[in-house]
């Protein structure tokens, strides 16, 4: 990870929470109801998650589709390290992580699925490496969290909560999959 | 962690457990790659690749070609021949001139053992070892080791018998190694005339006669036996290496089911191995071939340096 | 200085004195701080205050140093002819004086063979017009070296030849070292072979053990050595020839000569300064300047090689100093030459490894490198007597100094101490009286 900027002027907040177990699962329903809405049903529909905590949202949101419209849509998931516009300056990444794409998404609808979404690079590695699947009719991106800071023209189409994040701070989404809890907190950046 | 196996691969001996395990873990995701239509990503792209073989060899070239074109790289083939005396020469003069044109990489398979080291200690590119007289050949190593580990789930403990010339076989003690660093038993069997004299040095069983071998073993990896070694005398003649030592159906069945059997090829039917054994159920040759790919590709992945001089362009890229 | 008088006459004979340093000479038992004097290329005394008063008399001071008779290597590879651009016999004389060698035995494996009486006059006539330390040359046991057909002993000793050998190659034929070593005898010369079977040791890189094993090179095994040591030991028994086996390198080797002494067979040997001091393990990641033959064994052959000079079953230290071409040096580890530089490193790895460790005393180190290969191969010097030729050797046995290849006066830079910290320096080499070396401060 390249180093972060230095902190703007005044003294960084201290943690907070932004999102509880049951606010973060209040958001998911509403967003899984929004990608349905989107789609005019489930009918060609895939979700995608972005490894690594955007696979486990990935599968919250197939079954709260399931439990609403009875129908299970198929679920992938990208590993995008290998498509990084940084390899280059920070070298190899050890691990990278499955991708798993159980259908032809050619002429489908892709929902990509992330934590949050910052600068757009992961996205754009993210549409670079579907692009070598196949030819979707449209992809469309669901992110929890939209804290701003964009460096690429990316914009999401289902959002969780939108919020200004500064660079000393970081937020993250937390699943109780993977970090014990379900929950999204605000913290300051520490120095890697 | 910007270069966690370092410059070059030169031999699975200077590895320790953790990188080999990087690297048969990272060659997981790539053997998806190959499984796709499109089987290409962009990781390596820009960065130019020459393939430098002084020894002729279709299969390892031809499978490193693919795991570079399949990370985006630019490749050349270099098929040069050295004559014993102006070898020398040739090494170090090829490989300046090829770094004066900005190579990135070079994946040398030579004659002589220590060509590798030789090349790598004198360019600043990133050197892959395909191969080295007799002394090493890692890609092979761990694309065994990884066609093991996905077969019985499992390296630590498993029994192993590398059956055939071990005296002259890089492939015999990349595997060795490779094994022994990740917990498996290792065991050689072949004719005396054909196992180092400090064979015992290494750590490893011995068995003289290949029934006992596959009592013993989980797996078999037999070696090819080269024409050269009877005409140098090691060996009277293949029938009879074939008789004492080869591999047959008949000598499987007689053993524990679920003995697996690697080549690292090209075989020699009717010599080491039968041609029903390398065709059978037990045999897994092809799935090397397939995690030979992989295997390169996550070398290849994994040596890619970082450029620290990019890395302050890149200050406020996060993802 | 009672007793001792300067004639008048004796002003102006070159007059050297060596003053106040430990003199150590083993042929006389002596190891004393005096000064030693010197005129007209002779010793003419040792004994305390021959300074005083002498004031027509070069002094050179050797406080703080040890003064020796000259060493004297008995087996090194000049080059002349054939190969000059890698060493010359100028050039390899003065890396020996450099080195603290008044005299050196030069190889005939030059290119044409050293194998008649013009090429022997030849090598003598060089070492002469060089001035550096003496060179005597040996003369090669068969014509070409081919291990056929006899060459002309008698016309090459008569040209100047010292000894002869086919070194390089191996005497392979038993019936041609019989007659050799039978011939010989007429000479008094010694016969010098280069053991090792050709068929086991063929192709071989390195020792055969565990580091051939890993480096996946082929390994030359101990007993391509023994086989060919007893063999010439029994030739000698059978013969009465005087055998001298070059350059021993194992375990095996020592207990055969060992073996052989016990039974009164005239067998000499030498063993040098890297198979004292270095193992197979310095091959590393195929450094080629740890290549040649016969190669670094293991740490028990080191030990038994040092325990062997220490009791004499091995009677000289030699250097083998056999210089190659950077371009040679620098290829794949089985395609470069045998062979490294030693005349300029021999006394520091000698007393790194032999004296500072406790292994032999001084005086011992000075026996082996001087007196003892005087005395087995005929040769005037390895003492310091009254009358004896003036070759001297002044050494500072503490001096800590880093081996700089490039710095070397050989040609050769093929070396493998390149880089470290050793002790035992020369600080002045004496040949016929005049100083032929002295260390620039």
């Amino acid at each position: 990870m390249a180093p972060p900027p230095p902190p703007q002027s005044g003294t960084t907040p201290p943690a907070s929470v932004v999102f509880d177990t049951r606010a973060l699962n209040r958001t998911l329903r509403r967003m899984a109801d929004e990608i349905v809405e989107l789609n005019d049903g489930t009918d060609g529909l895939i979700i995608v998650g972005i490894q690594r905590r955007g696979v486990q949202l990935a599968q919250r949101i197939v079954s709260l589709i399931a439990e609403r419209e009875k129908v299970t849509v198929p679920q992938g998931a990208l590993d995008i390290t290998l498509y990084r516009d940084d390899l280059q300056t920070v070298g190899p990444r050890p691990v990278v992580g499955p991708t798993i794409i159980p259908v032809d998404i050619d002429g489908q609808h892709v929902v990509i699925v992330d934590d949050v979404l910052y600068t757009g690079r992961t996205i754009r590695a993210a549409l670079d490496e579907l692009a070598d699947f196949g030819r979707p009719r449209r992809i469309a991106l669901a992110v929890v969290i939209d804290r701003g800071g964009r460096e690429l023209p990316i914009a999401p189409d289902v959002v969780g909560k939108k919020m200004d994040v500064r660079p000393d701070q970081r937020v993250d989404v937390h699943v109780n999959e993977l970090d014990g809890k379900d929950a999204v907190i605000l913290a300051p950046r520490t120095p890697e | 962690m910007t270069a966690p196996l370092g410059k070059d691969l030169l031999g699975i001996e200077p590895l320790s457990p953790d990188q080999i395990q990087l690297i048969l873990d990272t060659a997981e995701p790539f053997k998806e790659i190959s499984e796709r239509a499109i089987k290409k990503v962009p990781t390596l792209r820009g960065a130019t690749i020459v393939n430098l073989f002084f020894e002729a060899s279709t299969r390892t070239r031809v499978s490193f070609e693919f795991a570079e074109k399949r990370l985006s790289a630019d490749t050349v083939n270099v098929a040069a021949s050295g004559s014993s005396v102006s070898k020398g020469e040739t090494l170090v003069d090829t490989a300046r001139n090829l770094e004066a044109m900005r190579i990135d990489m070079v994946v040398i398979r030579h004659g002589a053992s220590g060509a590798a080291h030789f090349l790598a200690h004198r360019i600043e590119s990133n050197v892959i070892n395909a191969g080295d007289g007799t002394h090493e050949h890692p890609t092979q190593g761990l694309l065994d080791l990884l066609t093991l580990r996905d077969h019985f789930k499992r390296l630590k403990g498993l029994k192993v018998c590398i059956v055939g010339d071990v005296l002259h076989s890089r492939v015999a003690r990349s595997n060795i190694w490779g094994l022994q660093k990740m917990g498996a038993e290792v065991a050689v069997c072949g004719p005396r005339s054909l196992l180092p004299s400090s064979i015992k040095d290494f750590g490893v069983t011995v068995f003289d006669r290949v029934d006992e071998a596959i009592q013993w073993a989980d797996a078999l990896n037999v070696l090819r036996l080269q024409l050269e070694r009877m005409q140098a005398g090691y060996i009277p003649s293949l029938r009879e290496y074939n008789r004492v030592f080869g591999i047959s159906r008949e000598r499987l069945e007689r053993a524990r089911k679920d003995i697996l059997v690697l080549h690292p090829g090209p075989m020699n039917r009717g010599v080491e191995i039968d041609s029903d054994v390398a065709d059978g159920p037990f045999s897994v040759i092809l799935d090397q071939v397939t995690n030979g790919v992989a295997i390169r590709m996550a070398v290849l992945y994994l040596l890619s340096g970082a450029k620290p001089e990019l890395a302050e362009q890149a200050k406020g890229g996060q993802p | 200085m009672s007793g001792h008088e300067r004639r008048m006459s004796d002003v102006g004979k070159r007059a050297l004195i060596l003053k106040g340093g430990r003199v150590v000479d083993p042929s006389q038992n002596k190891d004393e701080v005096a000064d030693v004097a010197i005129i007209d290329g002779k010793i003419d005394a040792i004994a305390r205050g021959l300074a005083e008063g002498a004031a027509e008399y070069e002094v050179i001071d050797c406080g703080g140093l040890v003064v020796s008779p000259g060493f004297i290597d008995v087996h090194c590879h000049l080059r002349e002819p054939g190969r000059e651009e890698v060493e010359t016999i100028a050039t390899g004389a003065a890396a020996a004086a450099a080195g603290g060698f008044t005299a050196v035995c030069a190889m005939p494996n030059t290119d044409p063979v050293t194998d008649n009486q013009a090429a022997v006059g030849f090598v003598a006539r060089q070492a002469q017009r060089a001035a550096m330390a003496r060179v005597y040359p040996i003369g090669a046991i068969s014509l070409g070296q081919n291990g056929v057909a006899l060459a002309e002993f008698g016309e090459m000793v008569g040209a100047g030849a010292v000894a002869v050998s086919d070194d390089g190659k191996p005497v392979v034929s038993a019936q041609l070292m019989r007659t050799a070593l039978e011939y010989a005898r007429t000479f008094n010369i010694p016969v010098a072979d280069h053991c090792e079977e050709p068929t086991l040791a063929f192709g071989g890189a390195m020792n055969e053990g565990i580091v051939s094993m890993r480096l996946g090179l082929k390994g030359i095994p101990a007993e391509a050595e023994e086989i060919m040591a007893i063999r010439d030991m029994l030739l000698a028994r059978l013969t009465g020839g005087h055998i001298h086996l070059c350059h021993m390198s194992t375990k095996g080797s020592v207990a055969l000569i060992r073996w052989g002494k016990e039974q009164g067979i005239n067998v000499t040997s030498e063993v040098c300064p890297h198979h004292l001091s270095l193992t197979e393990d310095a091959v590393g990641d195929y450094d080629t300047h740890a290549k040649m033959n016969p190669p670094l064994r293991t740490a028990a052959d080191v030990e038994a090689l040092r325990g062997a000079v220490k009791d004499g079953t091995i009677d000289v230290i030699a250097t083998d100093h056999a210089p190659h071409h950077y371009d040679e040096k620098e290829r794949e580890f089985a395609d470069a030459p045998n062979g490294i530089v030693g005349l300029e490193t021999a006394l520091a790895v000698n007393v790194t490894w032999l004296v500072k460790s406790r292994v032999i005393t001084l005086p011992m180190l000075v026996e082996r490198m001087s007196c003892t290969p005087a005395r087995i191969f005929h040769l005037p010097g390895g003492t310091l007597k009254k009358g004896a030729p003036a070759d001297v050797t002044v050494f500072d046995p503490a001096a800590d100094w880093k081996v700089e290849a490039s710095q070397f006066r050989t040609k050769g830079r093929n070396t493998p101490y390149q880089g470290m910290t050793l002790t035992g320096r020369t600080h002045v080499t004496v040949v016929d009286g005049r100083v032929v070396y002295r260390l620039a401060h």
